[in-house]
């Protein structure tokens, strides 16, 4: 434990990758076995079961540090994440315990089990044997989020020096489902069991945002462009007999999607298909909020099938005939899967159709227009491009439509997390409806120190009501908001909600009167709203 | 009657028709340090710790200023004002207000542990203490400076012996000074940036016994630089430093510094917690030495702290005020 708390503290003393992997190397090399394995399971995103609540950390951890619970929830709510918050907050000990990162993973998952009174003292006795960043990493352990600017990529890599296998190797033995209580190190990493092997799925690749100008990539004649699509990025792989959906989060999402196992069912064996999973309705898509209402459930019922009809829009085909076809290029990859598509006719397999274009200025205009196909941009990918794993730069790209934009007067304000108390850094906005304000979208970044701190000087002046944290002052000031989408809602007073908003520029030149209405916003939600 | 109450230029002595740290100009200003949300421009006449005036001169340019040493006793239509070591930066102060059997302590911004540089702080008695609280939350525990500052240097030394220069971020008054100071011993050559050299200068004339520091000039290039510790205030490190360094490493340092985002934000390699303000304990056992019964607590988390206080059995409010949002940290 002492020497994975080290290397926590190690890899934020750093914003260098490469030092980053360094000190992970140093971890696995000097480590044994069953700790690098726990290890490997965190820093992949496999968290231990949860055992208590948060509110019960809370209370427990208020009574521990000798505070009152109103000011332990105020020191929460100002350092804006729990497990910091205890550790700051709890005495030091003398001491420290020497147990392994595995035998407190054990205890944790034996907890589960115990009654209350039992995890308590359990908790309570493991703050007082750990250090501060001992502390913060139990905390960690046990309310999961384990967060820590360290991506699956970097400790592949890391993982990749230390054992010598290639990083592509690695990355695909690291996904799927496995337990870190159920296989060893050494099972995981060299030998594999066949039932595992079975429904993993390959490390996606991940096309990275274009940011030169596009006729810097050279030759058009060598890129494919397909529309890029707002779903879900997934795996579906057939093999002997069984279907199995994965989605980039590395879930297994093939229970919610029974329409789909059927789809994978008619594959022929040792298929493996990389796509979109969209929802979509006589053809066109629905609005990603609808989709996430299947994803949330174990079992969807017969309604919501028809509510939220969902389809595979295909771009790659990675497996086929059983065998591993990574390596061929792009343009030899997709023509196998259009045979297969055309073969197969299959209502809920569809095809990413490549544009035709000539002109690099020919595909900006329909980037520019892609919203109108329902669409959030353009994907660039090499024609002879094999199929790499993470976010590897340079043959693939991402060539999003630039943002929707539309200005939203100040209506609330409220201090940020982790900062001074003194800044109001997040913001309600909202529209006009007649002469008065409905709240429409929530930002909280886009805006430079130095504006946040004079738009918060304007808040203390303006307040007109508290509540809590929240103040609502006078509607003067106007920003402009930029988006992603927007989409109908019965949960907004507004009756819209926005996609990723976030504040563009503060309008010091606009009067809060000629900010935007409610109309326009409905107006501009129909325009991209099917049906 | 308060001796000391807010209007809409700052806290104001209404019996001697004076202010303390006023945020508007007024004609008659106690200063109790020399941050910029605590002593503004455009006071007809300022009148600070003796130790603060070459530094407000440099500060202020040519105004009207008049300084008094720690303890000296100075009347205002028979109310009595004097300075007392707050420990906060090199001449800073706490201020004492009594008259008619009253007595009240402004704090300024404080620290109750010494810096080895700033004179200490030291408690006043009083019946009324106007505290500050920019750390007014139990979470706010600061670590020993000594091994605050072993690690700095260890951080120096490690990029020193990369051939790298290390560029650490603090506010070019007070931060600075005490870090030049606590540093001295380090394994190589210090710069500052001109605004930090030229408050250097300002202190050393206050009679402070600071090290030999070199200009950060644009004519150093990447070689006169390695191995060297570079001061310099956040918004003055510019690209052009960057371009020059080419391979360097940063560290703010901070009492936020202590909370994982604050670090994040600032984007930094490093986040060292060196904090000119009290930390919580500190801020309790002020309270305590004074003996006020009455505590109105100021700049910074004053909600959270006077709820506290009034549990704990004293008569505290809270009071709003423009200081803090500037400043030293
Ligand atoms: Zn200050
Ligand atoms: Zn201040």
């Amino acid at each position: 434990m002492k020497r994975f708390c080290r290397l926590i503290d190690r890899l934020d003393t750093t914003t260098d990758t490469n030092k980053k992997v360094a000190y992970l190397a140093e971890f696995f090399d000097r480590t044994e076995d069953a700790d690098k394995l726990q290890a490997v399971a965190l820093l992949s995103g496999r968290r231990p079961v949860r055992a208590v609540s948060g509110k019960q950390l809370r209370s427990w951890a208020a009574d521990e540090s000798g505070i009152s619970d109103w000011l332990f929830e105020e020191c929460y709510a100002i350092v804006g994440d729990l497990a910091e918050t205890i550790a700051l907050l709890l005495p030091n000990p003398a001491g420290e315990s020497s147990d392994s990162l595995s035998s407190w993973l054990l205890r944790l998952r034996n907890l589960k089990k115990k009654n209350g009174e039992e995890k308590r003292t359990f908790i309570v006795g493991a703050w007082s044997s750990l250090s501060k960043s001992g502390k913060f990493v139990f905390n960690k352990l046990i309310t999961g989020g384990f967060r820590i600017g360290v991506s699956q990529k970097l400790m592949v890599r890391a993982l990749a020096k230390h054992t010598g296998l290639t990083e592509n190797e690695l990355a695909h033995r690291l996904m799927g489902n496995w337990d870190p209580f159920e296989t060893s190190f050494k099972q995981l990493i060299y030998d594999r069991d066949e039932s595992v092997r079975l429904s993993s799925p390959y490390p996606f690749y991940l096309a990275s945002p274009l940011d030169v100008l596009p006729e810097e990539l050279g030759d058009g004649d060598q890129w494919l462009a397909e529309f890029k699509w707002d779903g879900i990025r997934s795996q579906m792989i057939a093999r002997e007999g069984r279907v199995f959906l994965w989605s980039r989060g590395e879930e297994l999402i093939t229970s919610s999607h029974p329409e789909l196992e059927e789809l994978g069912k008619s594959l022929p064996d040792g298929t493996v298909i990389d796509g979109e999973l969209v929802a979509l309705k006589k053809g066109v898509p629905l609005s990603f909020n609808l989709m996430q209402k299947r994803l949330n459930r174990k079992r969807v019922s017969a309604a919501l099938m028809r509510e939220v009809p969902v389809a595979l829009i295909a771009y790659d085909l990675l497996e086929w005939n059983s065998e591993d076809i990574r390596e061929k290029p792009l343009y030899e990859r997709r023509e196998i899967l259009l045979s297969l598509y055309n073969q197969l006719n299959h209502p809920k397999l569809l095809y990413s159709d490549a544009i035709t274009w000539n002109q690099w200025e020919e595909l900006e205009e329909m980037r520019v227009h892609a919203r109108e196909y329902y669409s959030e941009g353009i994907m660039l990918k090499r024609r002879d491009s094999t199929y790499e794993s993470g976010r590897k730069r340079g043959v693939w790209w991402k060539w999003k439509t630039d943002p929707l934009l539309i200005d939203g007067v100040l209506m609330y304000a409220m201090p940020g997390k982790g900062k001074r108390t003194n800044l109001f850094t997040d913001y309600t906005f909202g529209a006009w409806d007649g002469d008065r304000l409905i709240p429409f979208a929530k930002a909280y970044s886009g805006l430079t120190d130095e504006e946040f701190r004079s738009i918060s000087s304007f808040v203390r002046r303006n307040t007109l009501e508290r509540h809590g944290p929240v103040r609502a002052v006078k509607a003067d000031l106007v920003f402009e908001l930029a988006f992603e989408g927007i989409a109908p809602s019965a949960r907004h007073k507004s009756g819209v909600a926005l996609r990723f908003p976030r504040m563009r520029r503060w309008r010091k030149d606009k009067p809060a009167s000629e900010a935007c209405t409610l109309e326009e916003l409905h107006v501009l939600m129909k325009k991209f709203q099917p049906e | 009657m308060d001796l000391i109450v807010e209007n809409e230029n700052g806290l104001y002595v209404p019996e001697a028709d004076v202010y303390l740290d006023p945020w508007r100009k007024v004609k008659k200003a106690f200063i109790s340090h020399i941050h910029a949300d605590h002593c503004r421009y455009g006071n007809l006449q300022y009148i600070c710790p003796r130790p603060s005036l070459p530094i407000l001169k440099k500060r202020m340019g040519p105004v009207s200023v008049h300084g008094l040493d720690y303890g000296e006793k100075t009347t205002v239509r028979g109310i009595e004002f004097s300075f007392h070591p707050a420990g906060h930066i090199p001449g800073s102060a706490q201020i004492r207000v009594a008259g008619q059997g009253r007595v009240w302590v402004y704090s300024g911004d404080y620290k109750t542990r010494s810096d080895g540089l700033s004179q200490p702080f030291e408690p006043v008695k009083c019946d009324t203490f106007i505290t500050e609280c920019t750390f007014g939350l139990p979470v706010y525990k600061w670590p020993k400076q000594a091994e605050v500052y072993r690690s700095i240097l260890e951080w120096w030394n490690e990029n020193k012996q990369n051939g790298r220069a290390v560029v650490l971020q603090a506010y070019s008054l007070g931060k600075a000074q005490r870090l030049i100071h606590g540093l001295r011993e380090g394994p190589g050559p210090i710069f500052c940036h001109s605004a930090v050299q030229q408050m250097n200068t300002a202190v050393r004339k206050a009679g402070f016994d600071l090290p030999k520091t070199r200009p950060l000039t644009k004519k150093l290039g990447k070689e006169d630089l390695k191995g060297a510790l570079i001061i310099i205030s956040p918004t003055a490190f510019t690209g052009h430093w960057t371009k020059v360094l080419k391979t360097y490493e940063t560290a703010s340092a901070s009492g936020w510094m202590l909370i994982r985002e604050a670090k994040r934000r600032r984007s930094v390699d490093r986040g060292f917690v060196v904090s000119d303000h009290a930390d919580w304990e500190g801020l309790i056992e002020a309270v305590k030495a004074t003996g006020a019964e009455r505590i109105i607590c100021t700049h910074g988390y004053q909600q959270i702290f006077s709820r506290w206080l009034s549990e704990n059995g004293w008569r505290a409010e809270e009071l709003t005020t423009e200081y803090g949002e500037s400043a030293g940290d």
